[in-house]
C-alpha cells in the first residue's frame, strides 16, 4: 500500500512545499442576499489539521465545499496548494479527497462497482479498489448494492471512495458521524491523524476532535467566532459557539 | 477524455441494467401508444404522412420518459458531486449521457418500429425499413443532444418532471418536422417513394447546431 | 427611482407612437385587396419583429452574464425576455384577428411566420417556470441564462425549419415588406421605430422597478427588518 501511494504521489508531482497548504483571505459566499460565509482568513500548513466547529447552518459545509472546488467563493481569495480557486480548480481536484454528508455513491451499484467507477475517473487501477475495500473491512460485502448497506457501512465505502487517489488534502464533513468505535479505529490510518495528510474536518464533538487539531476555527452564522492554535483553545471555548 | 466518457457510460449502462428504470418503460409506452392511436383514430392501418407522424410523435413522447430520468440518479445520489471532484473534463458527462440516451433510443426503436409495422402500418415495413434507418438515426442524434441538455437544465429544479417535456417539445419540433417529412413517402400506401434528402440535410444541420450549443453551455449547468 | 432618462424615454415613446398612429390612419393609403383591415399590419409586424429581437437580445445578454458572471446582465436578459413574451401575446392576438378577417379562421397553419412564432412563444413560456423552480439565486440566474442562449439560437433555426416545411407557397401578404409602396414603407418603418422605443421604455421601467426592489430588500436587511 505504501508503495502505491508513493507512486500516486509521484504522479501528482508532489514536492514538499514551504508555503501553506490552504490560504484563505476574507473568504465569503452568499446565498442570495444572506451571507452563508463571510470574512474567513486563515493559513494551514502542510500536514496540519484544521478542525471547524459550529452549530448547524454556521457555514462549515459551505467552507468545505469551496475548498473541494464544488462551490465558488463570491468574495475573497481561496488558495489550495498555492493554486487559486476557482481559476486553477482543475489542478487541485485530483489532490483533494472529499467526504461529505452524502456518501456520493450510486445506491443501485455495488460498493465495488462504485469504487471502480471513481477509480477510473481518477485514473487509478482496480487493484487499489481491492486494497481499500480490505482497509475498510468491506471486502466481503463489496458485491452488494449500496442501498442494502447500513449507514455506517456506506460511510466506510465513502471513506474508501474519498481516499482512492491518495489525496494530499482531506476534507471531512463530520467523518465519524455514523461510525462505531471499532470502525473509527479501522479508518484511522486512512483519514485519521496518522494518515499524515493535511486535513480539514468539521465536528460537533470538542472532546474527541480538539485533540486532533492543530488549528481550530469556530463559525457562527457564517462568521468567524474563534480562530487559533489548538493548544490555546479549550473545549469550553468551543462549547460557547453553541450557546 | 475518452477514458472518462468510457467510465461514465459504463456506469450509466450498469445502473440502467440494474434498475431497468428507463428502457423497458419507454418501449412499453411506445407499444401502448400505438394501441391507443388505433382506437383514437379508429383505423386498422395507417400510411404515408399519417404513419410517419404517428411513429415520430410516439418516439418523441417515449424519449421524453428517458430524458426525464436521465440525470435523476446523479442529482439525488450525489453523482454530480462525485463527478465534479474528479480531475476530468466536464463535457465528458454531456457526451456520456448523450451516448447513453442514444443507446436507450436505439433499443426503444428496435422494439417500437417492428411493433408499429405489426400493429398499425399498412404498407410492408420490410420495404420501408432500409430507408427509415437514416431519418431514425438523425432523429436519435437530435433527441440525444437536445434531450441531454434539457434533462440537465430541468433536473435540479423543483418541477423537473414537468419542465423537461415543456422545454424539450418546442425545441424538438424541427426534429419531428425533419424526421416525419423525410419518411412520409417511404411509408406511402401506393407507389412508395424515396427519402427526401433536403429534410435529412435540415435534420442533420439542426442536430449539429444543437450538439455544439449543448457542448458550449453544459459546463454552466454543473458548476455552483 | 424616476431618473430623467426614464422620463425622456416615456415622452419620446408617447410622441413617436402618436406620430406613427397618425401616419397609419391619415397618411398610409388603404390597401386595395384587404381594405382598412390591412392597417393591423402596422401593429402586428412591428410587434413580432420587436418581440423576436427581444428574445435574441435576451440570449446575447445571457452570454454576457455567463462570460462575466455579473448578475446585472442576467437581470437585463430576464427583463428583455419577459417583455418580449408580453409583446408575443400581442403578436398572437393581432395575428389571429388578421387571419380571421382575411381568411375567415382564427388560426391558419399555412402562414409559416406565425406558426414559427407560436412555437417560439411556447418555448419561452417555460422561461419563468424554469427560473422560479430554482431556489438558489445564483444557480437560478445561471440556468436562466443557459435557457436564454439555447432558446435564442432556436429562434432563427426554428424559423428556417418551419419555413421549409410550408409545403405550398402561400401568397405572402403578411410580413412582406420588401416591395411596399413608398408611403406604406415609411409608415411601417416609423411604426417599427415607435414599437422599438416602447419596448425599450417598458424594459427600462421594469429594470428600474426590479433594481429598486433589490435595493429595498438589501436596505431592510441591513436595518434588520427581516
Amino acid at each position: 500500500m505504501a508503495d502505491l501511494e508513493v507512486q500516486v504521489q509521484a504522479q501528482a508531482g508532489v514536492a514538499v512545499e514551504d508555503g501553506p497548504a490552504i490560504e484563505l483571505e476574507a473568504l465569503g459566499r452568499n446565498y442570495g442576499e444572506r451571507p452563508a460565509l463571510a470574512g474567513v482568513s486563515l493559513k494551514l500548513a502542510y500536514g496540519e489539521t484544521l478542525v471547524v466547529f459550529g452549530p448547524n447552518g454556521a457555514g462549515k459545509t459551505t467552507l468545505l465545499r469551496i475548498l473541494a472546488t464544488l462551490l465558488r467563493a463570491h468574495v475573497g481569495v481561496a488558495k489550495v496548494f498555492d493554486e487559486s480557486l476557482p481559476a486553477q480548480a482543475w489542478k487541485v481536484r485530483g489532490r483533494v479527497g472529499f467526504l461529505g454528508h452524502e456518501p456520493l455513491l450510486y445506491r443501485e451499484l455495488t460498493a465495488r462497482e462504485n469504487l471502480r467507477y471513481h477509480a477510473r475517473l481518477h485514473g487509478v487501477g482496480p487493484e487499489r479498489v481491492e486494497e481499500l475495500l480490505e482497509a475498510v473491512a468491506m471486502s466481503d460485502r463489496a458485491g452488494e448494492p449500496v442501498c442494502g448497506l447500513s449507514r455506517g457501512m456506506a460511510q466506510r465505502v465513502a471513506i474508501a471512495r474519498a481516499t482512492l487517489h491518495a489525496p494530499e488534502l482531506l476534507l471531512l464533513d463530520e467523518p465519524y458521524a455514523n461510525l462505531d468505535p471499532a470502525a473509527i479505529r479501522l479508518i484511522e490510518p486512512l483519514i485519521g491523524a496518522s494518515a499524515g495528510r493535511t486535513r480539514v474536518l468539521t465536528s460537533h464533538d470538542p472532546m474527541r476532535d480538539l485533540a486532533e487539531a492543530d488549528l481550530v476555527l469556530g463559525l457562527r452564522d457564517g462568521r468567524v467566532q474563534l480562530l487559533g492554535d489548538a493548544a490555546e483553545i479549550g473545549s469550553e471555548d468551543v462549547a460557547g459557539l453553541y450557546r | 477524455m475518452s477514458r472518462t466518457v468510457g467510465a461514465l457510460l459504463r456506469k450509466e449502462l450498469l445502473v440502467e441494467l440494474r434498475t431497468l428504470e428507463s428502457v423497458p418503460g419507454m418501449a412499453l409506452f411506445a407499444v401502448t401508444t400505438f394501441v391507443v392511436f388505433h382506437f383514437a383514430l379508429n383505423q386498422s392501418t395507417v400510411s404515408g404522412q399519417e404513419a410517419a407522424g404517428i411513429l415520430w410523435v410516439t418516439l418523441l413522447f417515449a424519449a421524453m420518459l428517458g430524458v426525464n430520468r436521465l440525470f435523476v440518479a446523479d442529482a439525488d445520489q450525489g453523482g454530480f458531486d462525485g463527478f465534479l471532484l474528479a480531475p476530468v473534463d466536464r463535457n465528458a458527462m454531456l457526451i456520456a449521457k448523450a451516448l447513453a440516451l442514444l443507446c436507450y433510443l436505439v433499443v426503444l426503436e428496435l422494439v417500437a418500429v417492428p411493433a408499429f409495422g405489426l400493429l398499425l402500418l399498412g404498407p410492408s415495413l420490410g420495404q420501408a425499413l432500409p430507408g427509415l434507418l437514416a431519418p431514425l438515426a438523425l432523429t436519435d442524434l437530435g433527441l440525444a443532444a437536445i434531450g441531454t441538455l434539457v434533462a440537465a437544465l430541468a433536473v435540479r429544479t423543483r418541477a423537473r418532471d414537468l419542465l423537461g417535456p415543456l422545454l424539450a417539445l418546442p425545441l424538438l419540433v424541427p426534429v419531428v418536422i425533419g424526421g416525419a417529412r423525410s419518411s412520409s413517402e417511404l411509408l406511402a400506401a401506393t407507389h412508395p417513394g424515396g427519402l427526401q434528402a433536403r429534410w435529412l440535410l435540415t435534420l442533420g444541420l439542426y442536430d449539429l447546431v444543437f450538439g455544439l450549443i449543448a457542448y458550449a453551455v453544459f459546463d454552466f449547468l454543473l458548476e455552483d | 427611482m424616476r431618473t430623467p432618462s426614464l422620463r425622456t424615454l416615456s415622452v419620446a415613446t408617447v410622441l413617436a407612437f402618436g406620430f406613427s398612429l397618425s401616419l397609419v390612419f391619415f397618411y398610409a393609403p388603404i390597401e386595395v385587396d384587404q381594405g382598412f383591415l390591412q392597417k393591423i399590419f402596422y401593429l402586428h409586424v412591428p410587434l413580432a419583429i420587436v418581440a423576436l429581437c427581444g428574445f435574441v437580445i435576451g440570449g446575447l445578454l445571457a452570454i454576457a452574464h455567463l462570460r462575466t458572471g455579473d448578475q446585472r446582465w442576467d437581470l437585463r436578459s430576464y427583463v428583455a425576455i419577459h417583455m418580449s413574451l408580453i409583446f408575443g401575446v400581442g403578436v398572437l392576438l393581432t395575428g389571429s384577428i388578421w387571419a380571421r378577417a382575411s381568411w375567415g379562421h382564427w388560426w391558419v397553419w399555412d402562414e409559416p411566420t406565425l406558426v414559427s412564432f407560436l412555437i417560439v412563444f411556447l418555448l419561452y413560456a417555460t422561461y419563468s417556470p424554469l427560473r422560479f423552480a430554482i431556489e438558489d439565486p445564483e444557480r437560478q440566474a445561471r440556468y436562466a441564462s443557459v435557457f436564454a442562449i439555447v432558446a435564442g439560437a432556436f429562434v432563427p433555426m426554428n424559423f428556417i425549419a418551419v419555413r421549409l416545411s410550408a409545403s405550398y407557397v402561400h401568397p405572402r401578404v403578411l410580413g412582406s415588406t420588401s416591395n411596399l409602396p413608398g408611403p406604406m414603407a415609411l409608415t411601417f418603418l416609423v411604426s417599427l421605430g415607435a414599437m422599438a422605443l416602447l419596448f425599450a421604455t417598458l424594459c427600462s421601467y421594469e429594470l428600474a422597478a426590479k433594481r429598486t426592489r433589490i435595493l429595498l430588500k438589501s436596505r431592510s436587511r441591513i436595518l434588520g427588518y427581516q
